[in-house]
């Protein structure tokens, strides 16, 4: 389930790499990322608290991590 | 911050001024003993931080000690105002002559202290200065340059007291001036001030109020006074709604989101910028609206936070509206802001287009925050528009919604 205000899409070669996910986790400022059984997790009551920073998008794979603003139909990376 | 009855008289008494033998307690046995130590009929007066206390049955006179400790007992159990109080003071039934009336009070517009004396005291010092203005002198001091008995002679001698007893106060004053400047005090008052049979001079009730934002500086005094880091001493207990508004704060680390302050009127205000807020409080008032509230929102909250605040005051009854107003904002995200106000309304199931009577903050993320309220149509204004044009059109809508 999405936010009110943001989405968060990440593709499954990210949400299933140990690794990445942990990058992930640790780059957040706002814990929107999370790491279960090893995989990554979408942690949605903290999806509206992204600041757009797109950190998560420069720690993982081109095209892997996609921010979607769900008031203006825009995403990040633009 | 206002001092106990009992606690200004210690104030008094480390200043070297002449106070009674009194005692404080809790305890109606305690009572009881020390009208036995002082030996002689009693005051019992009830210390709580409101007027009143006469009226109310907040003090009472004692003969013996078996009768202090009654009084005590009763006045212990009784609420006055809506305080409890906190203990119970036990006073000499002074046999005075004549009572005397000296305060210091801090001046806000001169931005000094003025002293103020009065040879007709042991009743408001307004009354007197209605009733009798020839007897009451007062005079400006500096609160950096050190204070001169001469500056205290000056203001009793102006209200026609001369000789023995002129000798007598002028210390008296003066050492009140000092502890005043000394204790970053905004009222130290003595009232009344007893001339004794004997010519002496005692205080007989204090009242004294220190600057809250002083209380660092005084925390030694504070300390040796008993008085608690947690202790408030506002006018009046904190609402329920006040109280909640300081959960919201305390919800996370980041920035301010509550504060608030209830007020019954119908316009829910999420406002802040730094002094600002005080404007735009004044500015609705200004242009006839009625805040339901004061708040402080600032230094990027959250958006939960920022939700939770919102919440609060969307819910308080009496709210139709709500206002949120900031000055330019540098280090709190407009887009932020937007998101919680809207959040709000939307899990409460309001329309955030009819719920906010408008959005005005500009600064960081102001595009982003645009977009936000574009979405749910709610109206926003830019730094185009002052804070007190937005007010009015907050105050217009909101009146659209009573007519």
């Amino acid at each position: 389930m999405a936010g009110v205000f943001i989405d968060v899409e990440v593709a499954e070669s990210v949400a299933g790499d140990a690794e990445l996910a942990a990058k992930l986790t640790e780059v957040c400022p706002v814990d929107i990322f999370a790491v279960a059984d090893g995989r990554l997790q979408i942690v949605e009551e903290n999806l509206d608290e992204c600041v757009l920073c797109e950190l998560c998008i420069n720690a993982a794979p081109e095209g892997t991590v996609l921010v979607k603003k769900l008031y203006s139909g825009e995403s990040l990376p633009a | 911050m206002r001092f106990f009855e009992f606690e200004a008289r210690e104030v008094i008494k480390r200043a070297g001024i002449p106070v009674t033998e009194y005692g404080f307690t809790t305890d109606p046995a305690e009572a009881r003993t020390i009208a036995e130590r002082i030996g002689g009929p009693t005051v019992i007066k009830s210390q709580v931080l409101t007027g009143g206390r006469m009226k109310a049955g907040g003090v009472k006179f004692a003969d013996t000690p078996e009768e202090a400790e009654s009084h005590a007992r009763d006045i212990l159990a009784l609420e006055i105002g809506g305080h409890m109080p906190r203990g119970v003071l036990v006073d000499p039934k002074a046999e005075v002559e004549q009572e005397y009336y000296a305060g210091v009070v801090w001046d806000g517009t001169r931005k000094q202290p003025v002293m103020i004396f009065s040879p007709v005291g042991g009743i408001d010092i307004e009354q007197v200065a209605e009733e009798q203005p020839e007897a009451v002198g007062r005079r400006h001091f500096s609160n950096i340059l050190p204070f001169s008995e001469f500056q205290a002679k000056e203001v009793i001698a102006s209200t026609g007291v001369t000789g023995s007893a002129l000798n007598k106060l002028v210390p008296i004053l003066t050492r009140l001036a000092r502890l005043f400047v000394e204790n970053d005090m905004v009222l130290a008052e003595i009232n009344p001030l007893g001339r004794l049979a004997d010519g002496s001079f005692v205080a007989l009730d204090a009242h004294m109020d220190i600057e809250n934002e002083a209380r660092g500086r005084n925390a030694k005094l504070l300390k040796d006074l008993g008085v608690g880091d947690e202790e408030t001493r506002q006018a009046r207990e904190a609402t329920e709604f006040e109280l909640a508004g300081e959960a919201v704060d305390g919800m996370s680390h980041r920035g301010v989101a509550g504060n608030v302050t209830e007020f019954d009127g119908n316009l829910g205000l999420v406002i802040g910028a730094g002094g600002g807020s005080l404007t735009l409080f004044d500015a609705v008032r200004a242009h006839g609206g009625k805040p339901a509230n004061y708040c402080e929102i600032g230094g990027n909250p959250d958006v939960a936070k920022t939700a939770g605040l919102a919440k609060l005051v969307l819910q308080k009854p009496g709210v139709d509206k709500i206002a949120v107003m900031m000055s330019i904002v540098s280090n709190t995200r407009v887009d932020i802001v937007a998101r919680g106000v809207i959040k709000a309304c939307l899990d409460l199931g309001f329309d955030p287009a009819e719920k906010i009577a408008i959005f005005r903050i500009p600064g960081a993320w102001e595009e982003e925050g645009f977009k936000i309220l574009e979405h749910y149509g709610v109206e926003y204004a830019d730094r185009s528009v002052s804070l007190n044009e937005a007010a009015r059109r907050a105050v217009e809508k909101i009146q659209g919604v009573a007519a």
